[in-house]
This record gives structure tokens, C-alpha cells and sequence, in this order.
């Protein structure tokens, strides 16, 4: 099923307050697109540790927004892309408590078990890109 | 600077959170409590977060440890009003809160402190008695 894109907009992450900022946008728009409340907490909740990682491990990048349709669902598709140093081993990093900075390791595994679909593409030196996709 | 207000009452402290903390601000919140907690002698901490719109991890970790340190320092902690969306959030993130206990309000949060209080007392008055 082809995917439509019927809004999409771009916001920086390059502070902690972006962080703050990048949450409250995604609850808007999720609110608007019709989630129910436990699922914009989730979506919120995966946006806010995808956010932190962009910024803290990533150096800062972006998070683009996006309102997509397939067809008979509607739902947001988030991204989040730095040009940081990358992750090596990339199936090390989705394990619960993996932390190379002294976090609870729980940011990539729980965001993706907060959403229905998630992808991560990273390479060393070059950066990262997570995509991830919420359906109402 | 922005911060959230610690008030006293009696041999506690209560926080309510009510913004939407950027991670800064949450560590000044941690470091700012146990500070409060070894000036006022404090016994109990109770944290109000039914204005919290979500638990990430960096937010519950620093609810665990405000727990750890009060415990170090002889005080207990009690997490108050946490919206049931944000707990089943929590728990499908992988997130459990070791060693905080939570209750629904503060009033039900305030009780298991005050009985935590008077247990202690008498465990001390026993003490001295044998
Ligand atoms: N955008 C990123 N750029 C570089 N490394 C990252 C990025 N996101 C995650 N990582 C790596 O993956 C690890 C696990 O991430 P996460 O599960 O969010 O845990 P935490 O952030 O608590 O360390 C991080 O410690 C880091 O090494
Ligand atoms: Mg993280």
C-alpha cells in the first residue's frame, strides 16, 4: 500500500529544551491525528528517548514529522537523523541496559516496543537515522 | 533559574512537579531534594507527579535515585498520582522503579509515610526499653 504524506514539518534538536519541545509537537499532532491518550503517552514517551539520543549520543540533529496514510490507517511517522559518530554494533544497542553513556539502556529497545514500526540505520562516522511509525 | 519548589511539612518534603521538565532541570531537582533532605532532617519525601504527561527513563531514573539517596540519608519515598497511561507507558518501555514506593494520591501517600514514621518510633522506643 502506498504511503501518503499529508503534513510534515522539521524541528532542530540541538538542546535539552528541544527535547522538552520535540514531546509537546508530537502530543499536538498526535491529538489531532485521533490517538487515544495511552497511545500518545507512548508515542510521546518513544519521541522523548529517540529525541535525548539524537541529542546526547548523536551531537544534535533533526526530528522530522510526518502525517501518513496507507489507505484505510492514519497514524505519524517520526525520524531522527544526526550526523554523530554513528553506532557500531547496532543489535548490542537495542538490548535492554545497554548504555554507553551511563544511561539505563532502555531508549532504543522501549521506543521500539512503544510503536509499530521501527527502523534504525547507522553508520560509524557518518551518523544515525531512526524511523519510526505510530497507526491510530 | 527555573525550579521546582520543595516545601516542608512537618518531618517531610513534598514536590509537585508541575512542568515539563527538560533533563537539567530534573537533575537540580534531584541534587536540590537531598540537600533539603540532610538541612530539615527530613523523614520522607513525597513526590507528586499526577501532572506528569509521561515517564521516560531519564525521568524515572532520577525517581530512583531521589529513593536511593533518601534511603542513604534515613528518609523514605513515596511517588504520588501517577496517570495510569503514563504507568502502562513505563511498563511496555521496560522501566520498574526499584526501591520507590507509589501510592494513588497524596493523602494515601502521606498515610504510608506517617505509619513508616510511627513504626520507626516504636522500633526505637523498643529498642531502648530492652
Ligand atoms: N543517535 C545515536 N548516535 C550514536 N549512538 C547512539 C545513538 N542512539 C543510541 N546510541 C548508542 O546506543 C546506546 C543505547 O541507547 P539507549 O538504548 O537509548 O540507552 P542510553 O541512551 O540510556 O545509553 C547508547 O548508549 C549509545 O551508545
Ligand atoms: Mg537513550
Amino acid at each position: 500500500m502506498e504511503l501518503k504524506v499529508l503534513k510534515r514539518s522539521t524541528f532542530p534538536i540541538r538542546s535539552e529544551e528541544d527535547i522538552v519541545k520535540a514531546r509537546q509537537i508530537v502530543r499536538n499532532w498526535a491529538n489531532e491525528v485521533g490517538f487515544k491518550l495511552v497511545d500518545q503517552t507512548k508515542l510521546v514517551t518513544a519521541t522523548s528517548e529517540l529525541a535525548r539520543n539524537t541529542f546526547v549520543h548523536g551531537g544534535g540533529g533533526e526530528m522530522m514529522l510526518e502525517q501518513v496514510e496507507d489507505g484505510t490507517r492514519s497514524g505519524l511517522r517520526i525520524t531522527f537523523q544526526d550526523h554523530g559518530p554513528g553506532i557500531p554494533d547496532v543489535t548490542r544497542a537495542l538490548q535492554d541496559g545497554y548504555s554507553t553513556a551511563g544511561g539505563l539502556g532502555l531508549g532504543l529497545g522501549g521506543a521500539k516496543r512503544l510503536v509499530h514500526e521501527f527502523s534504525i540505520q547507522s553508520e560509524v562516522g557518518k551518523g544515525t537515522v531512526v524511523i519510526i511509525v505510530k497507526w491510530v | 533559574m527555573e525550579r521546582i519548589p520543595i516545601l516542608k511539612m512537618g518531618k517531610f518534603l513534598l514536590v509537585s512537579i508541575q512542568v515539563d521538565m527538560h533533563d537539567r532541570l530534573a537533575l537540580t531537582l534531584q541534587d536540590e531534594l537531598t540537600a533539603r533532605i540532610v538541612e530539615e532532617n527530613a523523614k520522607g519525601v513525597l513526590i507528586d507527579i499526577s501532572a506528569l504527561e509521561m515517564v521516560d527513563s531519564f525521568i524515572g531514573r532520577m525517581l530512583a535515585n531521589i529513593a536511593t539517596m533518601a534511603r542513604i540519608l534515613d528518609a523514605e519515598t513515596v511517588v504520588v498520582g501517577m496517570q495510569p497511561e503514563v504507568a502502562i507507558t513505563m511498563v511496555e518501555l521496560g522501566l520498574s522503579l526499584p526501591g520507590v514506593r507509589t501510592a494513588l494520591n497524596i493523602e494515601k501517600g502521606m498515610e504510608i509515610l506517617n505509619s513508616l514514621l510511627q513504626s520507626e518510633t516504636q522500633d526505637g522506643t523498643e529498642g531502648s526499653e530492652t
